[in-house]
């Protein structure tokens, strides 16, 4: 009987396990030199886990019906603007061109960070996000790659890739798949950029362009791909939710085991 | 020729993006408060837990039912912060001393690590800023950079003791509201001033 029971309890643990923890995967710490900016300052990074796939549709909507507070229509104004969950049908349903299984989008960066809370665990850095997505197939840091830069840019050319499935674009070194390719993913602070230093007010009136054109003069175009991400995460506010903005989850390495 | 059409496409993108994003006017609306309830847009509806330089523990919606003029800082700052400390005491220093009792001016540090009670205190004292209606505040890193999201305030830890951050002042109704954002150090402040003078007003 007891064995039973245990064999049970067992059971049901690895059902709800499966069902609401999204796999993840260990990725090794080390140290890279980040491609943005004037502070071209050697980055370190600890060990940490990161989740295979973006979080879905699928998987935000068990979220929502869980934590009513993050209902479309129950939301509060200051952490998610209108645009949050526009084109779900209602509250908790998707919409028939949704699929389950794709990235879930239109998501503030609070709903994000309640989301990861929620499963005991925390959007990546900026840093840590970086630092898995320079990796292609075979290789840690791939930025040199023409190969791996043309996949990029040929992404930003692509129209509506946030309603293909998770897991269609590539495996990486580490065994993560979409982070190129899909969406553009939050990060814990994406809120670290600054366009234009201790002030946004010191530019040119024109902050898209300035970015634009920063990029286009370096004199590395392996750079290009990464100032196009660091310039949306610039004018990023944290209640603007984007129909090909999603995000995916991390977590510290020896908590809670 | 096919590198130039990219890059057409992508700046479009970026620029469609802020045209979407772009929702500034929504700051200087003003809603009424309702008593004892707060609206959606209400910062007091965060409930992170802060030190204030007294070292008490409060939350924001402590603060309720005074006007609110907010900055992000740091202690060790040498550069912008010691101005942005200047155009919170210009500011104050032009509204009419009977009122400074409906107001709070609160300074939040970027830097909980080093910006302790005890810091932000003795930092009070040296510029002339520890009577009632200043306030300090020491939170954790994660509400810290929370907080700095509802301010849209960016920042980056460059070195141990050093931050690039965006220099605005923001001005809060008694309901914890946004209604209006000063950017930039040492710009006009007349508007700033209007603001928070028609709000203690009402």
């Amino acid at each position: 009987m007891t064995i039973f029971r245990l064999a049970f309890c067992l059971l049901a643990f690895w059902v709800i396990d499966s069902n609401c923890q999204s796999e993840m995967v260990n990725i090794k710490g080390g140290s890279y030199i980040p491609l943005y900016g004037r502070d071209s300052l050697k980055v370190s990074i600890s060990d940490f886990k990161m989740d295979i796939y973006p979080v879905t549709n699928q998987e935000f909507q068990e979220f929502v019906k869980k934590n009513p507070k993050w209902k479309r229509s129950q939301v509060k104004r200051i952490f998610a603007d209108a645009n949050y969950l526009q084109n779900w049908e209602s509250d908790t349903e998707l919409n028939e061109n949704q699929q389950l299984n794709a990235p879930i989008t239109n998501v503030s960066w609070f709903a994000a960070k309640a989301y990861c809370e929620c499963q005991g665990k925390r959007l990546p850095t900026l840093d840590e996000w970086e630092y898995v997505a320079m990796a292609d197939k075979k290789s840690i840091d791939a930025r040199r790659n023409k190969n791996y830069n043309e996949f990029i840019l040929g992404w930003y050319e692509k129209p509506k890739t946030f309603n293909n499935e998770i897991g269609s674009t590539f495996k990486n070194y580490w065994n993560i798949y979409d982070l190129h390719g899909l969406v553009w993913e939050w990060t814990l602070d994406f809120n670290s950029v600054l366009i234009s230093g201790e002030s946004r007010k010191d530019v040119d009136t024109d902050n898209n362009l300035f970015c634009g054109s920063a990029a286009i003069g370096s004199s590395d175009l392996m750079n290009y791909a990464a100032f196009m991400r660091y310039a949306i995460r610039g004018s990023l506010k944290a209640k603007y939710a984007m129909k090909n903005l999603g995000f995916r989850c991390a977590k510290n390495i020896n908590e809670n085991e | 020729m096919k590198m130039s059409k990219k890059i057409t496409i992508i700046i479009l993108l970026i620029i469609t993006s802020f045209t979407i994003s772009c929702k500034k006017d929504e700051q200087n609306k003003e809603t009424l408060v309702i008593e004892n309830n707060i609206s959606d847009e209400s910062i007091f509806n965060l409930t992170s837990k802060w030190k204030t330089e007294e070292n008490e523990t409060i939350e924001l919606k402590d603060l309720k039912g005074k006007t609110l003029v907010m900055v992000m800082i740091y202690t060790t700052c040498k550069a912008a912060c010691p101005r942005l400390v200047a155009d919170m005491r210009n500011i104050e220093s032009k509204l009419p001393k009977n009122k400074l009792s409906e107001l709070q001016f609160i300074l939040v540090s970027i830097d909980p690590k080093n910006d302790t009670p005890t810091r932000l205190k003795s930092f009070a004292k040296e510029n002339l800023m520890d009577d009632e209606h200043w306030t300090f505040l020491q939170g954790t890193e994660s509400d810290v950079r929370e907080f700095a999201n509802v301010l849209a305030v960016k920042y980056k830890q460059i070195s141990p003791l050093d931050f690039s951050h965006s220099n605005i002042i923001s001005v809060f109704n008694s309901g914890g509201e946004l209604v209006h954002q000063q950017e930039g150090l040492g710009v006009d402040n007349k508007e700033t001033i209007e603001t928070i003078k028609k709000l203690i007003s009402k």
